[in-house]
């Protein structure tokens, strides 16, 4: 209890800056989140994430040594090695993005579960540091580590913020976009990159598996609570940041509890509790609103019948 | 290099489950659902605990249940979502499988405490101990998950086999496959159970991302070499052996995980394919797009000979143009043009004007054809009758010279070997 309470209090220096990187990685993934869903490449992310493993252990054995930012370029590199395979194989084959994606993740994976065996052999029981990779510790880290975590985060959502207005418009008619001069071309590009920067960055701390669903389950909440990309950027933000904030917090409680897993039901909370009761598309006030509807029309065909057999009469 | 009997029953458990995963992979790759594979093997996971943190068992029968039904709960819940929530598939699907993955993650890592259950094995499993855990079978002593997955080999032969013809309809014309009284949702729904049971039976033995690569990546190789449902199902099983037996080899030689050497061997696989695929490697298509580009070149340079030889006129633009066409690519098709006995000496030979009044007589039927037909005024003619020029069939030319029985093209020059000569 006094934990718990130590925890809420925000007494550590430690928690305040776990807690707060871990709501920044949130915000900057459920904002770009957003955008990936409403263009369609929602499960990029989720290549991305899995495919960042071998660059991490490959930055790992050449920096010699756990350094982070090595690690996070390592990351980014085959992030965007990724989305690269990912489109060549779209664009010059019959193969259908899906099969892309798919193979594209797991291949890449497994390169990376391949390194970190032998790296974990040569290294004897010692795990170097690196199982965080794949499921998330947000607990363990150095503050210097969650800074250069937020400060990319804080890019990505800046980036964001400039490009909004094209943005939006490469999201809801690309071809218009086109139409004044906008390289979409370039924009997706842009796209793919914060993606992949925003990736990068919550990895260390919900785990290459999962960073798909600080990605994905933000902006579908989102979606419940309104039909306006502004306020859909400002919900999903707040769902991810809350959702990192909750989960780092709950797992550095709890021993042996990876942050991920912790994250991910965090966000499912919130996304099951939208789905129900958000007043614009929740199924509870839509199940209302028929109701109401139905009870008006009803109520109007007996005072139309009334008025009739009245006339009539 | 000798590989000690362990290792061979990874070689053969690998191959099993390879193999089983294949044949449900190429029908996820043909319906474009290998993500679905991708969500149903990560969904598992909780069904997989659940079913051991209830019945305190890890018989096969009892995973599978609890496994096909959170694998059937992943396609209902992922439809409803799509619906109610007003998004894509693919958001849905990752809502959807991140969730049940993290809930079996925690589910797993809480009863890890009562039994010896890693959970990062969910995620590369445990075939590096497969020949521990033996099950006595017709007298024989054979490993546990090597019999699993033999089974669900067997069973997944058996079922394609039977279900061949209902299978091919669904995947290349649903409609179709419902008008004819298939019940296409059946089949759809079947295909799902398959591919749950296939993944829960592989689950343990490569874990849930590497079946990813086992039901997509000998599908989709296969994909790029062969166009026959019946030849690809083939293809994929072989595949998806051949690269276990090489990734395991890969992973004794470099000492390393051998679930992720052999998911990098489907990928090395599906890369060659890719690149050398006799149908439409990335070599041959640059092979074909030589090939016409030279072909285009050749015709260029014989139709602009054949235009100098015909008028007097404009004999420098001709010129000019002809000193631009025997640039770069161009150079190899003039060689080739004096090899094959079409040019010789900066000259038309017989045979070389024949052909390149063909390409003129193409060309200036395409002119005709555009002006009357499409409308195009008459000095625009010209640019994309440069183009179709290459393109003409037989078949075609005879056509359009019957619409065009004149014999003379928009800007009255006479079309070669039309109305004009009294030829055809």
């Amino acid at each position: 209890m006094d934990a718990v309470l130590r925890l809420i209090t925000l007494q550590d220096f430690n928690t305040r800056v776990v807690l707060g990187g871990a709501t920044v990685l949130g915000v900057a993934c459920g904002v770009v989140g957003v955008l990936a869903m409403l263009r369609r490449r929602a499960l990029m992310g989720d290549a991305i994430a899995h495919a960042a493993l071998p660059g991490v252990c490959l930055a790992f054995l050449i920096a010699g040594g756990r350094f982070l930012p090595a690690l996070l370029v390592g990351a980014m590199a085959f992030g965007l090695l990724a989305i690269l395979a990912v489109t060549v194989v779209r664009r010059t084959t019959r193969v259908k993005e899906d099969a892309a994606i798919a193979l594209t993740l797991s291949v890449f994976f497994g390169l990376g579960i391949a390194l970190l065996t032998s790296i974990q052999r040569r290294a004897g029981s010692d795990h170097a540091g690196l199982d965080g990779f794949i499921f998330g510790k947000a607990a363990g880290m150095v503050t210097q580590d969650l800074m250069v975590l937020a400060g990319v985060s804080v890019v990505v959502l800046a980036v964001v913020a400039v490009f909004l207005k094209e943005f939006a418009s490469l999201c809801f008619d690309s071809a218009f976009a086109a139409s004044i001069g906008r390289s979409v071309t370039l924009l997706d590009v842009l796209l793919m990159a914060l993606v992949c920067l925003a990736t990068v960055a919550a990895l260390p701390a919900v785990g290459a598996v999962l960073v798909v669903a600080l990605l994905t389950i933000p902006p579908a909440s989102a979606r419940f609570w309104t039909d306006r990309l502004s306020t859909m950027l400002v919900v999903s933000g707040a769902v991810g940041g809350a959702a990192g904030a909750v989960g780092a917090g709950v797992s550095s409680l709890v021993p042996k509890l990876s942050a991920g897993p912790v994250i991910t039901l965090s966000a499912t909370a919130i996304f099951v509790v939208s789905m129900i009761f958000a007043p614009l598309h929740g199924v509870v006030p839509r199940l209302v609103r028929q109701r109401r509807n139905r009870q008006m029309v009803a109520e109007q065909s007996r005072r139309v019948a009334a008025e009739l057999s009245g006339g009539s009469g | 290099m000798t590989l000690t009997a362990s290792e061979l029953w990874v070689m053969a458990t690998a191959a099993a489950c390879a193999g089983a995963c294949a044949l449900c992979g190429c029908f996820l790759v043909l319906r474009r659902m290998s993500m679905l594979g991708d969500a149903i093997s990560h969904a598992v996971l909780p069904g997989l605990a659940g079913a051991f943190l209830l019945t305190g068992t890890r018989d096969p029968l009892v995973m599978l249940l609890g496994a096909g039904a959170v694998g059937l709960l992943t396609t209902v819940l992922t439809a409803a979502i799509q619906r109610f929530g007003k998004v894509h598939e693919d958001a849905a699907m990752g809502v959807v499988f991140s969730s049940m993955f993290a809930l079996g993650v925690l589910l797993i890592s809480r009863a890890a405490d009562k039994v010896d259950l890693d959970p990062s094995c969910v995620l590369y499993g445990m075939i590096e101990t497969v020949s521990i855990d033996r099950v006595g079978l017709l007298g024989v002593e054979l490993p546990r998950a090597f019999v699993v997955l033999g089974v669900a080999f067997g069973v997944n032969v058996v079922l394609v086999t039977v279900f061949f013809k209902e299978l091919r309809l669904v995947c290349f014309d649903s409609a179709l496959a419902t008008s004819m009284g298939f019940a296409a949702g059946a089949v759809h729904y079947g295909l799902m159970a398959l591919v749950a049971g296939t993944s829960v039976a592989a689950f343990e033995a490569v874990g849930s991302i590497l079946v990813v690569a086992m039901l997509v990546g000998p599908g989709a190789t296969a994909f790029l070499l062969t166009q026959r449902l019946g030849r690809m199902l083939w293809i994929a099983v072989a595949v998806g052996v051949a690269c276990a037996a090489v990734g395991t080899v890969a992973a004794v030689w470099l000492d390393t995980s051998y679930a992720g050497a052999i998911s990098v061997a489907l990928g090395g696989a599906f890369a060659l394919a890719l690149v050398f695929s006799p149908r439409e490697g990335l070599v041959v298509q640059q092979v074909r797009r030589l090939r016409l580009a030279l072909k285009v070149r050749r015709e260029d340079i014989l139709g602009t000979l054949v235009r100098m030889a015909e008028s007097g006129e404009r004999e420098r633009e001709h010129a000019g143009r002809l000193a631009v066409l025997n640039r770069g690519l161009g150079r190899v098709a003039a060689w080739q043009l004096v090899r094959r006995g079409l040019v010789a000496g900066g000259a038309l030979t017989g045979a070389g004007e024949a052909e390149g009044r063909r390409v003129l007589a193409a060309h200036r039927l395409w002119e005709t054809f555009l002006a009357t037909e499409v409308g195009l005024p008459v000095d625009h003619v010209h640019d994309p009758s440069e183009r179709f020029e290459h393109f003409v069939s037989g078949e075609m030319e005879r056509e359009l010279r019957v619409l065009h029985a004149a014999g003379v093209d928009p800007q009255g020059r006479p079309i070669p070997g039309g109305g004009g000569g009294g030829v055809g």
